[in-house]
């Protein structure tokens, strides 16, 4: 971790609702992503993850709002930058990959066009120029006789073919941080690992940092170099992927990699149920003092029902926030 | 061929659709008091009115009579007015101009008025366009036609004196606008509502959040992927209302003195002309059948997921 990081969040706050009744649905957020870095949010739905994302490039909208804290990218802070400066990064150095491919693309707008977009929106282009980068675009992506398929509309293609399309629509611009939320979840398992495979690849060859956002602790810890663990809207651990798996820190995480089912587990341990968390998620109003995950941990103490735990770094490298963290 | 395939089964469709049409409005005239002879005067001698019901075959049995206006209707013969003695189709041709006038400049009227209102009330929920083109809209509802057509009359005509209160005139657009506009209302009203609904749906959808992923701007979200998308459903709400703006015709051509087909069929309905009554309904639900032809092809046209098939 050496130079200036290309992104960096310090202490980031996200509320929801109006100036009268405000929550904090994120809080105390802070990370930073090299340039080239594969960095990974992973929590259960509704942990505050996406809306990170949604911050990072200033896609919140209302009820949703940046209560305080600092986003630097590039060295410069974004957090209040004017709408018109926004739309320069977003798409252009910042770009998005979502979920669900199959509502994300325009229905009645053929694919070509929708990449085309990019390149008249940043670089200039006339829609003839655009379109044909847009051919070249989607040959980057792999998708068979690219020429033919710009002018097909999304429903003719696959659910894994329009995700390859988010991504031609993502990297056309070569933007320096790609943020994938959730970007395999509703593809079939084949499907999903070309996916994973031509965005890591595509990104390695650029030189374009990936920020992923999923609730898969195991396909994080696959793509990504660093992992952070979000639990009721605050990071609770951060290490290194391989760490993460072989000696996890936090209650919660420990519960998560512990909640995976493994092949050959069986054949090694003799038949045994696979562990799980109890309990539930606090929703957004009624988060626990102290530490949000003591309810549901077995190693709550008084402390952690009243004291926020504050961040601990690791010898090992990373950090974590648990009273008694091992 | 999807597309022509698709357009001979329509046509062939809309064959059974006449049929019943036709019967129904038989049927409802059999059965209402009341014919030719009785309207003409108060006490009619019975035997002129025997005589003239044999003249107009009125005497015959209801299936026979069916039977010899389908046999003609299929030569294309609309039959005789009983009031004018003038072949239906030629009352109607005289009549069908002004009424295409009327609904095409009230359609008009509203899609441009409407639809534009709908998109701006959407941009800015809550806000005071939109709080004031939902007034509009909901006025516009509720308003009865023959009322606010004579406010109409009494504002423009009457006090202003910008445009003649009623009367076709030369056919020319200073005697069409008070009509159009007092027809218009209605689905101008009910456009700027479906189209503020349409936009405030499609601006929450996913690819929409994609499109300001990609960092455009609100008015070129709006113009690249909002407007096409609030067109599929702008105009299904169009094919519709041209139905009924043909039903609401009705009352503003009577209302202005217009000569239309629909103060034609006032007219004939009134006087129990069946042959006329006949003609102006079926000339009214062919054209309706059309133009909901015409919609369909146009969806293919703009939402590429749609197949003739």
């Amino acid at each position: 971790m050496t130079g200036a990081p290309l992104i960096e969040v310090e202490d980031l706050r996200i509320d929801i609702g109006d100036g009268r009744s405000r929550v904090a649905a994120a809080e105390g957020v802070s990370f930073r992503i090299d340039r080239g870095e594969t960095f990974g949010l992973v929590g259960e739905s509704g942990c505050g993850k996406s809306i990170t994302a949604l911050a990072l490039i200033g896609l919140l909208r209302p009820p949703l709002s940046i209560g305080s804290g600092v986003i630097r990218f590039d060295g410069h802070e974004i957090q209040h930058l004017s709408a018109a400066a926004q739309r320069d990064l977003r798409g252009n150095r910042i770009a998005m990959i979502f979920q669900e491919p199959m509502t994300a693309l325009n229905p009645v707008s053929p694919v070509g066009r929708q990449i085309a977009e990019m390149f008249v929106l940043h670089k200039g282009k006339s829609w003839r120029e655009a379109n044909k980068l847009a051919v070249e675009a989607l040959a980057s992506v792999r998708v068979p006789a690219p020429e033919r398929r710009v002018n097909d509309y999304p429903h003719q293609l696959s659910g894994g073919m329009r995700q390859r399309v988010m991504i031609a629509i993502a990297l056309a611009c070569g933007p320096d941080l790609l943020i994938a939320d959730e970007p395999t979840t509703a593809l079939d398992v084949t499907v999903q690992a070309e996916i994973i495979e031509l965005m890591r690849n595509l990104c390695a060859e650029r030189g374009t940092a990936i920020l992923m956002i999923s609730h898969d602790l195991g396909l994080v810890a696959n793509v990504c170099r660093r992992v952070a663990v979000m639990y009721a809207g605050r990071i609770v651990e951060e290490r290194g992927s391989t760490d993460i798996f072989r000696a996890p820190s936090h209650p919660y995480t420990k519960g998560l990699v512990d909640s995976l089912p493994r092949l050959g587990s069986r054949a090694a341990l003799g038949r045994s149920r696979l562990k799980e968390i109890a309990g539930v998620v606090p929703a957004i109003a009624n988060f626990p003092d102290g530490c949000r995950f003591n309810p549901r941990c077995a190693s709550a103490t008084d402390i952690c029902r009243s004291v926020v735990p504050t961040a601990d770094f690791l010898e090992a490298g990373g950090l974590v926030r648990c009273h008694h963290h091992a | 061929m999807p597309m022509l395939s698709f357009l001979i089964r329509r046509l062939l469709q809309t064959i059974p659709t006449v049929l019943a049409v036709v019967m129904l409005v038989f049927v409802l005239f059999s059965v209402v008091p009341g014919s030719i002879a009785s309207t003409m005067s108060d006490d009619v001698d019975p035997q002129v009115e025997l005589r003239l019901k044999q003249q107009l075959g009125l005497d015959d049995p209801l299936y026979v009579r069916f039977g010899n206006y389908i046999a003609k209707l299929a030569t294309g013969d609309f039959g005789t007015s009983f009031r004018t003695r003038e072949p239906v189709t030629s009352m109607i041709a005289k009549r069908a101009w002004p009424t295409l006038q009327l609904i095409f400049t009230a359609m008009a009227f509203s899609v441009v008025v409407g639809v534009p209102l709908g998109f701006i009330a959407a941009l800015r929920p809550g806000g005071l366009v939109d709080t004031l083109a939902m007034v509009v809209a909901v006025s516009g509802l509720s308003i009865a036609k023959f009322w606010l057509g004579l406010m109409i009359m009494y504002v423009f005509a009457l006090k202003l004196g910008w445009l003649p209160s009623f009367g076709y005139g030369d056919g020319g657009l200073k005697y069409l606008l008070l009509p159009a506009v007092t027809l218009g209302v209605s689905p101008m009203a009910l456009f700027a509502r479906t189209t503020r609904a349409a936009v405030l749906e499609i601006m929450s959808a996913d690819f929409v959040r994609t499109a300001r992923s990609k960092g455009m701007s609100e008015v070129r979200v709006v113009k690249w992927h909002v407007m096409r998308n609030a067109l599929v459903i702008i105009l299904t709400t169009v094919g519709l209302q041209f139905g009924g703006l043909m039903g609401q015709a009705v009352v503003v051509e009577k209302l202005f003195s217009w000569p239309g087909i629909g103060s034609l069929l006032v007219d004939s309905v009134l006087q129990r002309d069946i042959p006329a009554v006949q003609g102006s309904i079926l000339v009214v639900v062919l054209a309706f059948l059309a133009i909901n032809l015409l919609i369909d092809l146009l969806y293919g046209v703009i939402d590429p997921r749609i197949r003739y098939a």
